[in-house]
Parts: structure tokens; C-alpha cells; sequence
């Protein structure tokens, strides 16, 4: 082929190490434009003869009354790191594989969960949902009840604090995608807002914060700003259509939109109002940020402005030099998500990658751009901004603010490493 | 004014008058008293707490028995969380390890979190005095308090843990 044939034309880089033009996906002209610029990426020779297969031969299997993946897809699971106590099953994270996922929504299967004494096998007719302290009236609600008020629905991330923690490492360590940022997902959550109940028990003036407690064997515990429990958080019933499942809250959950995973309060059952936070294990010993001094951050709400290449990733071994897209999610507890760029020279040149609608506040964003691979070493970043302006840190001006003793809200650039045989690695950049 | 007219203007009248608002209210009225099985959480002024009262003396059978397995001899920890130690390593350029001695800023948390979930295997299991006395002994292990010091509703909020001034809030909140 030439360059000269009709509808080919040559498309040249618009970063460092092969990062294409976002108007390649725009235009529509992409697979032509780069294999006549680049050379590769196009198989020129014959496909073998098409093939007959067996299920093209004989009827398939009856209906299932709930569906399931494909048996083929066995592989797409979450990851979930060995107890350190065989004793404690339960505690700690399962982890999405978001490298092997597209779109923005994780299917309620994947959603990352993070559990403190295991998953409860709650009676949804045995449960019951208490609001109590400076109220008016404490008043208690059964599911049942819950369902008869007004719900609305919004797509919203829930991220761990904890997500991401290993890059706080000193030397990057030998993990994939799930092992290091899998405690973030997305769902499609409806419920009831928190407002309509509050109003119904009639607040105290003198009320500032929600003490939300789930009814796990832990009773783990949070304390919400009251301005934030009366603006966008929902008692939610409906996780992706169908009910919450129950290791992400199973009968009703709170989504704290933006707000640390934490406070997303599982299998919830009491919410009291009070003048002051309530000072708990998981406000005080965790989900706090030890500086660079002695001194920690407390009550860090928002899941600040951050974004990841989820393909290439680990795992994934690049199959030949040639076209790639580089595809991740962007997000922020902010707000929503203005820009991400990528890069493929780790950090050295940038270009905007597309952003594919929806684009919305508080939930994920899928951004795609155009690489042609050339086979060399490459280091694949991306890098999110938010319509506050808030701009992703690289990790030396994210260490340079907080150091890197703090574990969690890690939110700054990560970095895949390409070697030569196109696999990724995690690095530091 | 046609009898037809005169009908469709009162019909306006009706449909536009304000029905009496129908604000779902499904919650059910319940009392203190009634909420109070549920009611746990102990605050920094000790609001909340239950009487009893306990030693770390006491304590240390009842950590021996409930707790050991999981947290280690003397709190040191493994296969779980150390509960002593590392009190002044929170400094820069450290290693910071974190325990109920050298991090937690209250010790009514220690209380309210032994309380609701703990031992593992069966929280919410403890008397009142176990778990006054066994946050006693793990307080005793830090040598926050003596080895004989009662702790109980009144004196368990004034136990002053050493990074009780350590925390300061995020600067980027939403206002």
C-alpha cells in the first residue's frame, strides 16, 4: 500500500512516543490514517477460510431465570488478598478487575467491596432503619416502608480510601490493576433521599452531624456532616436495577456521593443526630492522614480529582508494535471531570484524550486515545482535571503536600511501564 | 352567563384548588427507651457509656481469654492489628506505627469499638465491666493508666491519650 491511496493519509504523533490526535476517534478516520502513517498495526496476509462451528450446528441450552457471564469469562473476577487470619475471614477488601471491564458501570457482581466482619445475611423483613437524636420525632422505618417514598436514581463511583495505598511504597511493587486500584467501581444506585426521611423526623436546630451505624456484627460506624446527609445522599434500595447486593449493603446502603468509601454505610440501620462527630475506630485510628509532620488530616471527605489507564495494564500483553487505545477512567468527588490527558512518555509530553459521554459529577468518565506502539519502552500516564480546576498531582508533588505516610486518598499519576515485550508493569515515573 | 359556562368555570375552580398535601410519611413513632438496644455509641464526653467499671488487672484474664489469639501477647499483635507501642513515632521521618497508645486520640473509641465488635467471633458479647476492664489493661500496656486505676463513666473521659492534639482538619472540604 501507499500513501497516495484514496481515503489514506499520514498522522503524525501529538505526543512523545506515538500519542495520536483524539480527533482520529473524532473524524472516524482512524485505522487507515495510522497503519499508512506508521506502517503497522494492519495484517497483510489472508485470513484462513471461515469455519463452521458446532453451536452453528446444534440448538443452544434452555433459559435461566437469573443470567450469568459467559462460561468463557471465568477470568473476570475480583481479586481478593489472603486474610492475614484465617480467623477473621470477612475483613478486608475484594477487588475490581478494571482492567478487564469497559464502560463506566461495574457490574454489581465486580463492585469492589470493603467489609469490616463479613458480609451479614440480612432478612430484609427483619430490618429496620432507626433516625433518633436531635430529632423531633425518632421514628423507625421498615424496607417495606422505605419503598413507598420517592426515589430517584444516579450513577455515582464508590472509592475506598484505601484505594490505590501501594503506590505509597518507597520502590513500586510488582502488582497489576485490580491488586492496586481496584477498591473503586460505579453503579447505577436508586433510593430514597436522606432529606425526605430527616424532614419527616423533623431535625433540631441544634443537630450538625449523622452518626450512620450498619448493622454488620462490627456495627461499623461513621459521622456524616449534616449538610452533606440533608444535600445529595441517598438511602439506597437498587444497586444497577436490581436490589443492593449484599456484600455492597444488602437491604439498604447509604451513597455519600464523592465522599470516602467509608462513609458509604453498609446494611445501614441507625442514623442519629448529634452536635458533635461521634469520634469512632474508623474516624479516629483509620481513614485519617498522617503527614509529614506529626500531624494527621481528619474527616477527609472528597475522593479528590484522579484517573487510571485501565487497558494497557498489567496482564494485557501488548501483541505486537502498532495501534492501541489507551483507554482508563477519570473522576472526582469534586465534581466532574473536565480534561484528561495521556501520555506515553511518562509524563514528559501530554495529549487530550476523548471523553465519552456521560460525562457526569461524582461518577466515572471513560476516556479513550489513539497510541501507535512503536515496540519500544514506553511509560503510559493519564492525568484528570475537574471543573473546579483541580488538577491530578504527580506523585512528587503529591508526596511534597502530604508525604507518602498517610495510605489513603492516594489519588496522584500512576504510571504503567512498556517493556519491549509489551507487557506492564507498575512503576514509578 | 350559559349554564354550560357557569359548569366549566366552577369545574375550574375545583381542579384548581390546592389538594391537602400528601407528604409520604411512613416512619413509625418509637421511644427512646425502645431505640435503646440499639443505642452504642459512646462519645468523647462519655455520653453514652453504661455503669460498671474495671482494672487492667482485672482485664488482663478477659484479654487472655477474648482477645490474645488475634491481637498477640500483651497486644503486641499478629496475626491482627498491635494494640501497644509506637507512641513517638509519628514524628517526621519515621516510621509511623500506629496503635491504640501512640495514635488514638480518645479512649472512649477503645471502648465504644470493643464494645460493638469485639471479640470478633462474638461482638456485643462482653459485660459492661469486661469491656471496661480489658480497655483498662490495654490502656495499662501503654502505660497510659496504672495497672489499678478504676475506670469506669466518669473516669474512662478523663484518660488523656498521648495524640490526643494530633489531628487537624482537611484543608479542601466542600464548604
Amino acid at each position: 500500500m501507499t500513501r497516495k491511496q484514496a481515503g489514506l493519509r499520514p498522522v503524525e504523533p501529538v505526543a512523545g512516543n506515538g500519542i495520536l490526535s483524539r480527533r482520529l476517534f473524532l473524524e472516524r478516520a482512524l485505522v487507515a490514517g495510522t497503519a499508512v502513517s506508521m506502517g503497522t498495526g494492519i495484517r497483510e496476509a489472508s485470513a484462513e477460510p471461515l469455519a463452521v462451528q458446532p453451536w452453528m450446528r446444534t440448538p443452544g441450552s434452555g433459559f435461566a431465570g437469573y443470567g450469568q457471564p459467559s462460561s468463557f469469562e471465568g477470568k473476570v473476577a475480583r481479586f481478593i488478598p489472603p486474610s492475614p487470619n484465617p480467623a477473621t475471614q470477612g475483613v478486608g477488601p475484594a477487588r475490581t478487575p478494571l482492567h478487564l471491564l469497559d464502560g463506566i458501570i461495574t457490574p454489581s457482581g465486580l463492585h469492589f467491596e470493603r467489609s469490616h466482619s463479613g458480609i451479614p445475611d440480612i432478612d430484609p423483613d427483619q430490618h429496620q432503619l432507626v433516625i433518633h437524636g436531635l430529632v423531633q420525632r425518632p421514628l423507625v422505618f421498615t424496607v417495606d416502608a422505605l419503598h413507598r417514598y420517592p426515589m430517584e436514581s444516579r450513577i455515582a463511583f464508590i472509592e475506598c480510601a484505601g484505594n490505590s495505598q501501594a503506590l505509597n511504597a518507597p520502590k513500586p511493587l510488582p502488582l497489576g490493576m485490580a491488586a492496586i486500584h481496584g477498591l473503586v467501581s460505579c453503579a447505577e444506585w436508586t433510593g430514597v433521599r436522606l432529606s425526605t426521611l430527616l424532614d419527616e423526623a423533623g431535625v433540631d436546630r441544634s443537630a450538625r452531624w449523622v452518626i450512620a451505624e450498619g448493622g454488620d456484627s462490627a456495627s461499623m460506624s461513621r459521622s456524616i456532616p449534616l449538610a452533606k446527609a440533608l444535600d445529595d445522599t441517598l438511602v439506597c434500595l437498587y444497586q444497577n436495577g436490581e436490589r443492593v447486593r449484599p456484600s455492597n449493603g444488602y437491604p439498604i446502603r447509604l451513597l455519600v456521593p464523592g465522599y470516602e468509601g467509608n462513609l458509604n454505610v453498609k446494611w445501614l440501620r441507625r442514623l442519629e443526630l448529634t452536635a458533635a462527630p461521634a469520634m469512632s475506630k474508623d474516624e479516629t485510628s483509620r481513614y485519617t492522614i498522617l503527614l509529614n509532620d506529626e500531624k494527621a488530616w481528619q474527616f477527609v471527605f472528597p475522593m479528590e480529582v484522579k484517573s487510571l489507564v485501565t487497558r494497557p495494564a498489567p496482564g494485557l500483553k501488548l501483541q505486537g508494535a502498532g495501534f492501541y487505545e489507551i483507554s482508563g477512567l477519570a473522576w472526582s468527588g469534586h465534581g466532574s471531570i473536565r480534561k484528561v490527558e495521556v501520555s506515553a512518555d511518562g509524563g514528559k509530553s501530554w495529549a487530550p484524550a476523548v471523553l465519552q459521554n456521560p460525562v457526569l459529577s461524582k461518577a466515572p468518565v471513560r476516556f479513550r486515545a489513539p497510541w501507535q506502539w512503536d515496540g519500544g519502552p514506553a511509560v503510559l500516564q493519564s492525568r484528570a482535571t475537574d471543573d473546579k480546576g483541580n488538577v491530578q498531582p504527580t506523585r512528587a508533588a503529591f508526596a511534597a503536600e502530604r508525604g507518602l505516610r498517610g495510605i489513603f486518598h492516594y489519588n496522584a499519576i500512576a504510571s504503567w511501564g512498556i517493556n519491549e515485550n509489551g507487557e506492564a508493569a507498575n512503576v514509578y515515573a | 352567563m350559559s349554564t354550560l359556562k357557569s359548569l366549566a368555570v366552577v369545574a375550574a375552580l375545583l381542579f384548581s384548588l390546592p389538594v391537602l398535601a400528601q407528604t409520604p410519611r411512613f416512619g413509625q413513632p418509637i421511644s427512646p427507651a425502645d431505640i435503646a438496644p440499639w443505642n452504642i455509641s459512646i462519645r468523647p464526653d462519655g455520653a453514652g457509656l453504661p455503669p460498671g467499671r474495671g482494672t487492667a488487672t482485672q482485664g488482663e484474664s478477659v484479654y487472655a481469654a477474648k482477645c490474645q489469639a488475634c491481637h498477640g501477647e500483651k497486644g503486641a499483635g499478629k496475626p491482627n492489628d498491635a494494640l501497644v507501642g509506637g507512641i513517638g513515632t509519628l514524628g517526621p521521618g519515621k516510621v509511623p506505627v500506629r496503635t491504640v497508645g501512640s495514635y488514638w486520640p480518645y479512649a472512649t473509641t477503645l471502648f465504644d469499638y470493643v464494645r460493638r465488635a469485639m471479640p470478633f467471633q462474638a461482638p456485643k458479647s462482653l459485660t459492661a465491666d469486661e469491656v471496661y476492664a480489658v480497655s483498662a489493661y490495654i490502656l495499662s500496656l501503654n502505660d497510659i493508666i496504672g495497672p489499678d486505676d478504676i475506670l469506669d463513666a466518669q473516669s474512662l473521659p478523663k484518660v488523656r491519650m498521648p495524640n490526643r492534639d494530633g489531628f487537624i482538619p482537611f484543608p479542601r472540604n466542600p464548604k
